[in-house]
């Protein structure tokens, strides 16, 4: 007999059985379908956390400023030379003095105090500036880009490096940050073990229900895997209805929430990030309830082959 | 083709079901095995099947021990033993059609063969017109037919009957009776257990008596004397 035979024989029995236990199919569908979204939940948060994250750790620069009389030649020449030296940075913005006072303008039109001041002053008082930030979210990049300019070639032009007042700012963020990453996972992982724990009973009370069928199995002679593998693929069709729903359940939450979300995280599109993560979410989502639903059966369905 | 060397089994702390048994079942024999409620006919057929294993001593299945083989080799000999058992041992979830047609499936037989030879064996045990049917919607005479019809249809060497009419009335009990003894007389080997007096009495074939785990007789042509 074909190995073809035999799978085609252990569809049929598993479509048998998810047929005929349909309230137990239906409760495994249902605790895979919680699991799955729950899953699939944990990877929107992640995607958001990250994007929060992002959002603080982009606002983080060390400001280089120079002396007035410093030419804009030699300032862009700094600047191209750090970014040639190859030491993390991500960017660097040139502030010219000229850009510096529309930003200010700009910033506190409505504020007659700061403008009134800026009239007394009578010349422009802002000094042009290299905004630079970097690649990796850690003190010591920041620390080195700070040495640097410290350097004669740079220090000749530079007035101060606001590096040693930002310092403790920067750690507090990049610590928090950290903090808020290590907690998302630590949540994910202990999410994924009840989840694992509550998958794994269900599977586990859906085959009690045929303990008795499987002894008899055995009895008449089935090897390990003929009584197996129907099991495996019952477990994996409860994966797939849950699948369906959950992916059906995640494109209608995303088009009803997107709005909002936009106006609660501005800046964040979160139908844009379903989309471009679109297969990544259908692996999760896919694996989560085939792999959960499959594997769990396979081990389950051991116990009683001991026969 | 079977043969026990001494076989004794004990239940923890210390339940002697079975003590220093030895006997042989030659190919063809119609052999029943009888004793009171817990005398240990059971067990010998669990052991047998492999389903219990010895506490001492060594069961044979043509030349193969049962408790020295592998788990696969083990499936193998169960699907060369056509089983009918006082509790049916029935698969509920499945139909009378697939009761059958899943110890041919488990015997690797072609799908062309099984819907050839289940509709017949099922004509012959009088269950055709129930092939639909679940065992929980058969009477348990109906249940027992069922039974004895998968453990034919793969033409066994050997069908172990473990108090097969136990549940059964008179009429139902002598037809299962009457099927055995037929395919006894077709070259198959029979092991009965049962302890059933009126039975024994009339089949006039060897007898093993079992008594607090001991076999006290065995006779070519004995009686039910306890």
């Amino acid at each position: 007999m074909s190995k073809f035979t035999n799978i085609k024989r252990a569809f049929s029995f598993a479509v048998a059985d998810f047929y005929r236990n349909r309230g137990l199919s239906l409760a495994a569908i249902f605790v895979l379908t919680i699991t799955t979204l729950l899953i699939t939940g944990l990877f929107f948060m992640n995607g958001i956390s990250n994007y929060l994250v992002q959002s603080v750790q982009d606002k983080i620069d060390i400001t280089a400023y120079f002396k007035n009389d410093t030419a804009e030649s030699d300032i862009l020449v700094a600047r191209d030379n750090l970014l040639a030296q190859s030491i993390g940075i991500k960017n660097i913005e040139y502030i010219s003095q000229e850009q510096a006072l529309a930003d200010f303008t700009a910033a506190h039109q409505d504020n007659q105090v700061f403008l009134r001041a800026l009239t007394e002053v009578g010349e422009n008082p802002f000094l042009p500036a290299l905004n630079i930030t970097t690649t990796s979210n850690d003190v010591a990049e920041y620390q080195k880009v700070a040495d640097i300019l410290q350097e004669p070639q740079y220090a000749k032009f530079i007035e101060k490096v606001d590096f040693s007042q930002k310092k403790d700012t920067i750690k507090k963020v990049f610590s928090v940050t950290r903090s808020i990453t290590l907690f998302g996972w630590a949540v994910a992982v202990v999410l994924g073990l009840v989840v694992l724990a509550v998958v794994f009973n269900t599977m586990k009370l859906v085959i009690d229900a045929s303990k008795e069928e499987i002894n008899t199995m055995r009895i008449v002679g089935a090897s390990s895997w003929f009584v197996r593998a129907p099991f495996i693929i019952e477990g994996a069709l409860f994966g797939f209805v849950s699948f369906v729903v959950c992916f059906a359940a995640t494109v209608l939450l995303v088009y009803v929430v997107a709005g909002t979300a936009n106006m609660v995280l501005p800046g964040f599109n979160l139908g844009g990030y379903f989309f471009s993560n679109l297969w990544l979410v259908v692996l999760i989502q896919l694996a989560t309830g085939v792999g959960l639903g499959g594997i769990s059966s396979f081990i389950v369905v051991r116990k009683y082959l001991k026969v | 083709m079977i043969r026990f060397e001494n076989v004794t089994k004990i239940y923890e702390p210390e339940i002697v079901v079975l003590e220093d048994v030895s006997f042989e079942i030659k190919d063809g024999e119609f052999v029943s095995v009888v004793g009171k409620s817990g005398a240990g006919k059971s067990t010998l057929i669990k052991l047998i099947l492999g389903l219990e294993e010895p506490t001492s001593g060594n069961i044979f299945f043509e030349g193969q021990n049962i408790n020295a083989v592998s788990s696969a080799e083990l499936q193998k000999i169960r699907r060369r033993v056509g089983g009918i058992y006082q509790d049916y041992k029935l698969l509920p979830a499945k139909t009378v059609f697939e009761n059958v047609a899943y110890v041919m499936a488990v015997d690797g037989r072609e799908n062309k063969e099984i819907f050839r030879e289940v509709p017949r064996v099922l004509e012959a045990v009088g269950l055709a017109e129930k092939n639909e049917n679940f065992p929980h919607e058969l009477s348990g005479g109906e249940q027992q037919r069922l039974a004895v019809a998968r453990a034919l249809v793969n033409y066994p060497d050997i069908i172990i009957a473990d108090e097969p009419t136990g549940n059964l009335d008179p009429y139902n009990a002598y037809e299962v009776l009457a099927l055995l003894e037929k395919i006894n007389r077709a070259g198959k080997t029979v092991l009965l257990s049962t302890h059933d007096r009126e039975m024994i009495n009339k089949l006039g074939k060897r007898v093993i008596t079992i008594e607090n785990g001991k076999i006290v007789r065995d006779e070519a042509k004995g009686k039910f004397l306890i």
